[in-house]
C-alpha cells in the first residue's frame, strides 16, 4: 500500500479546508490531486507528510499508521514549488541533507549522493551553490534531494508551477521518465494544471472546496466524466442543460438530439457535456444552427465562439483557410458518441467551460 | 530614485548636510579635536599634544578599555544566547505568548538604567547569590539591559524566514534539534551578526546602570570618562571617549565582515 486517506478532516478554527477525505494512492502509482486554489489539494499533501495535523481521520502510509508521527519519521521525500534549496549548502550537500542527518554513513553518503545527482542529471554542478543554478536546475536538485534518502511516496506540491511553460514540458518529460525509472515509488502530485494531470498522472483525484469531486484515470475523467465539475475543470467542456426525451435523445432548447442516454429517466433535466474538439462546423449529425460571436485564432486551430438557442458553444476546428466573421450565421455539430449525460446539478456552482 | 531633478537632489543634500553636520558630526569633531588639545580658551583648541593619548592607553585606563571590552563580549554572548533562545520558543508558541515575552524583555528597557542597576544590586546583596562587589554584576547588568534588542531582532529575522526550509528538511528525516543546528541558525546568522554588533555598541557605552554596580578592580571605560570629565579633565576625558568609539567601530567592523561572509542571498 502506498498512502491511504481515510476519513482525513483538517480544519483551520472553522474553517474546514479538507472534509471527509477518502483516497488510496498505490504502491508506485502517479496521483495527481487536481483542483482550484482553496479545494484542499495542499491540505492533503501537508497531512501526509506531517505539517497539519487532521482534526478527524487516518493517513497511512506504508501500511503504517503515520496520523501522529512528526515529519522526520515519516519516510516521504517532498518537492515543492519554491524548491527550499538550503542556500548556505552546495549542491551536494542539499542532496546528502536527508542522508546525514538520518546518519548513513560517509562513505555511502557520498555515493548516494552521486546517485541521485546522476538520475536527475545533475552532476556536474555538484559543487555549486543554489543561487548558482537556474529554476530549471534548481528543481532538479530538490528532486534529487527528496530521493536521495529513498523515500517509499514522493510529494510533489505543484513542482512545476514557478518555471516558465518551455521548461515546464521537458521537466513533465523528466518526472515520467523518473517514474519509469523508480517503479516502486508512490508519488501525490499537487497541481492546478490539468494538462500536469493529465500527462503524469496514473490518476487524478478531482477536488473542488475541501472535497474529493471524482477519482478516475486521465482517460475515464476526460472522456467520460460523471460531474459538472470534473468536466469543465479536467479539459475544456461545453455544458448544455437538457431534458432527456423518451426515445433514447435529449432535448436541448428547440433541438432534438441524439446523444447516449444510459438509464437516466425520461423527462429529466441533465446536462450534455461535449468537448469543443468533439465540435465540427457545417452540417453533420446532431446540426445546431447559431451565430458566431467570436473566433480566435490558435495557431493549429481555430476557436468558434457560437451562440445558440441563448447558449454560448466552443468549437475548436483545425485552422480554417476562410474562417467566418462574427454575425455570420453558421452550423455545427457533434457525433452521438462524443457527447456525455452527466446529471443536473453535479457541479454545485455555475461554471460553463 | 526618489528625487529625479537635479535640483531637488542638490536641495536634499543641502537639507541633509545641516542636519547631519551639527547633530551628528560636529559633536565628534569637537571631541576629537580636544583630544588632542593642550588648551582651549579661544574659538579654536591649541597647544596640539598627544599627552592625553599616552594617558589613555596604559595603566588604569587600558585595564578600563580591557574591562569593557570583556564586558561587551561576553553580555553580547550572553544576550544572544538567551535572546536567540527566548525567540525561538516564543516563535513556536502562539502569538499571545510571543507578545507576553516581547513585553518581558523590554521591560529593562523601559525603565531608567539606573533603576534597573539599583534593582540588581538589592537583588544580589545578600546570599544565596553574592553577586555584589564582583565583575560578573556588571556583566548581569549589561546582559539584561540588551538582551531585548537580540531578543527583537532575532524574532523579527525568525519572522521572515520561510517556513519551507525547515519543513523540507523534517521531510527528509533530520530531527528538530539537527534542523536548528543545521538549517535554521545558519539562516540566521546575518541576523545573529547584527544582533550581536547592537549588543557590543549598547553594552560599550553603558554608564548609569554601571555606575551603580561596578566594583573597584572592574571599572568599564565609561566610568572613566564620565571621572575623568567630572574631575574637570575634558581633554583626557575626550581622548578616552575617542578611544572607546575607535575600539567599538573596529569591533563592529570585523563582525559586519563575517556578517557578509554568513549571508548567502
Amino acid at each position: 500500500m502506498g498512502i491511504r486517506f481515510e476519513d482525513v478532516t483538517v480544519a483551520y478554527g472553522r474553517t474546514t479546508v479538507l472534509d471527509s477525505f477518502d483516497l488510496t494512492v498505490e504502491p508506485g502509482e502517479v496521483m495527481a490531486l487536481l483542483g482550484p486554489s482553496g479545494s484542499g489539494k495542499t491540505t492533503a499533501l501537508r497531512a501526509v507528510a506531517g505539517f497539519v495535523t487532521p482534526a478527524r481521520g487516518r493517513v497511512w502510509i506504508d501500511g503504517r499508521d503515520v496520523t501522529k508521527l512528526p515529519p522526520y519519521q515519516r519516510g516521504i521525500g517532498m518537492v515543492v514549488q519554491s524548491y527550499a534549496l538550503f542556500p548556505h549548502m552546495r549542491v551536494d550537500k542539499n542532496v546528502g541533507f536527508g542522508l546525514r542527518a538520518q546518519g548513513v554513513p560517509r562513505a555511502e553518503t557520498a555515493e548516494r549522493v552521486e546517485q541521485a545527482l546522476a538520475l536527475t542529471g545533475m552532476g556536474e554542478f555538484a559543487r555549486r551553490y543554489p543561487r548558482e543554478l537556474s529554476g530549471g536546475q534548481q528543481q532538479r536538485v530538490a528532486i534529487a534531494r527528496a530521493l536521495a534518502v529513498r523515500p517509499q511516496v514522493l510529494l510533489l506540491d505543484e513542482p512545476l508551477s514557478a518555471l516558465d511553460a518551455r521548461l515546464r514540458s521537458g521537466m513533465l518529460a523528466e518526472l515520467a521518465r523518473l517514474h519509469r525509472e523508480l517503479p516502486d515509488v508512490s508519488m501525490l502530485y499537487v497541481t492546478h494544471d490539468q494538462i500536469e494531470a493529465l500527462t503524469l498522472a496514473d490518476r487524478i483525484a478531482v477536488m473542488d472546496r475541501a472535497r474529493l469531486r471524482d477519482v478516475g484515470t486521465p482517460q475515464e475523467l476526460y472522456r467520460r466524466p460523471r460531474t459538472e465539475f470534473t468536466a469543465s475543470f479536467v479539459g475544456n467542456a461545453n455544458l448544455l442543460p437538457v431534458t432527456v426525451g423518451r426515445d433514447g435523445g435529449v432535448r436541448f432548447a428547440e433541438h432534438d438530439l441524439q446523444a447516449p442516454t444510459g438509464d437516466a429517466a425520461p423527462g429529466a433535466e441533465a446536462t450534455l457535456c461535449v468537448r469543443p474538439h468533439a465540435v465540427g462546423l457545417g452540417d453533420g449529425p446532431n446540426p445546431l444552427p447559431g451565430t458566431v460571436t467570436g473566433i480566435q485564432w490558435r495557431g493549429a486551430t481555430h476557436r468558434l465562439l457560437v451562440e445558440t438557442a441563448g447558449h454560448r458553444l466552443m468549437a475548436d476546428v483545425g485552422e480554417l483557410r476562410d474562417p467566418p466573421a462574427p454575425g455570420d450565421t453558421v452550423t455545427v455539430h457533434f457525433a452521438p458518441d462524443d457527447a456525455v449525460l452527466l446529471p443536473a446539478g453535479t457541479g454545485g456552482d455555475d461554471r460553463d467551460g | 530614485m526618489l528625487v529625479h531633478s537635479r535640483g531637488g537632489r542638490r536641495a536634499v543634500w543641502a537639507l541633509f548636510a545641516l542636519l547631519f553636520l551639527p547633530l551628528f558630526a560636529l559633536p565628534l569633531l569637537v571631541l576629537v579635536a580636544a583630544s588632542f588639545a593642550g588648551h582651549w580658551s579661544g574659538a579654536l583648541p591649541s597647544g596640539p599634544t598627544l599627552d592625553h593619548y599616552d594617558a589613555a592607553v596604559r595603566g588604569e585606563s587600558l585595564r578600563a578599555l580591557t574591562a569593557s571590552l570583556a564586558t561587551a563580549a561576553a553580555a553580547s554572548a550572553l544576550a544572544l544566547t538567551a535572546g536567540t533562545w527566548a525567540a525561538l520558543s516564543a516563535h513556536a508558541l502562539g502569538r499571545r505568548a510571543r507578545r507576553v515575552m516581547d513585553l518581558l524583555f523590554m521591560l529593562p528597557v523601559a525603565v531608567p538604567s539606573v533603576v534597573a542597576g539599583l534593582a540588581l544590586l538589592v537583588a544580589f546583596s545578600k546570599p544565596p547569590v553574592l553577586l555584589n562587589g564582583t565583575r560578573w554584576i556588571v556583566i548581569l547588568a549589561h546582559t539584561v539591559l540588551v538582551t531585548a534588542f537580540a531578543h527583537q531582532s532575532v524574532t523579527a529575522a525568525l519572522g521572515r524566514l520561510d517556513p519551507a526550509y525547515e519543513q523540507a528538511a523534517a521531510s527528509l528525516g533530520a530531527r528538530p534539534w539537527y534542523v536548528l543546528w543545521r538549517v535554521r541558525l545558519p539562516l540566521l546568522l546575518p541576523s545573529l551578526g547584527a544582533a550581536a554588533g547592537l549588543c557590543f555598541a549598547l553594552s560599550m557605552g553603558e554608564l548609569s546602570a554601571t555606575m551603580m554596580l561596578y566594583p573597584p578592580d572592574w571599572l568599564p571605560l565609561p566610568v572613566l570618562v564620565f571621572g575623568a570629565t567630572d574631575r574637570g579633565s575634558p581633554f583626557t576625558g575626550s581622548a578616552l571617549a575617542v578611544v572607546l568609539m575607535g575600539t567599538t567601530l573596529l569591533v563592529l567592523l570585523a563582525l559586519s565582515r563575517i556578517r557578509t561572509k554568513a549571508s548567502y542571498r
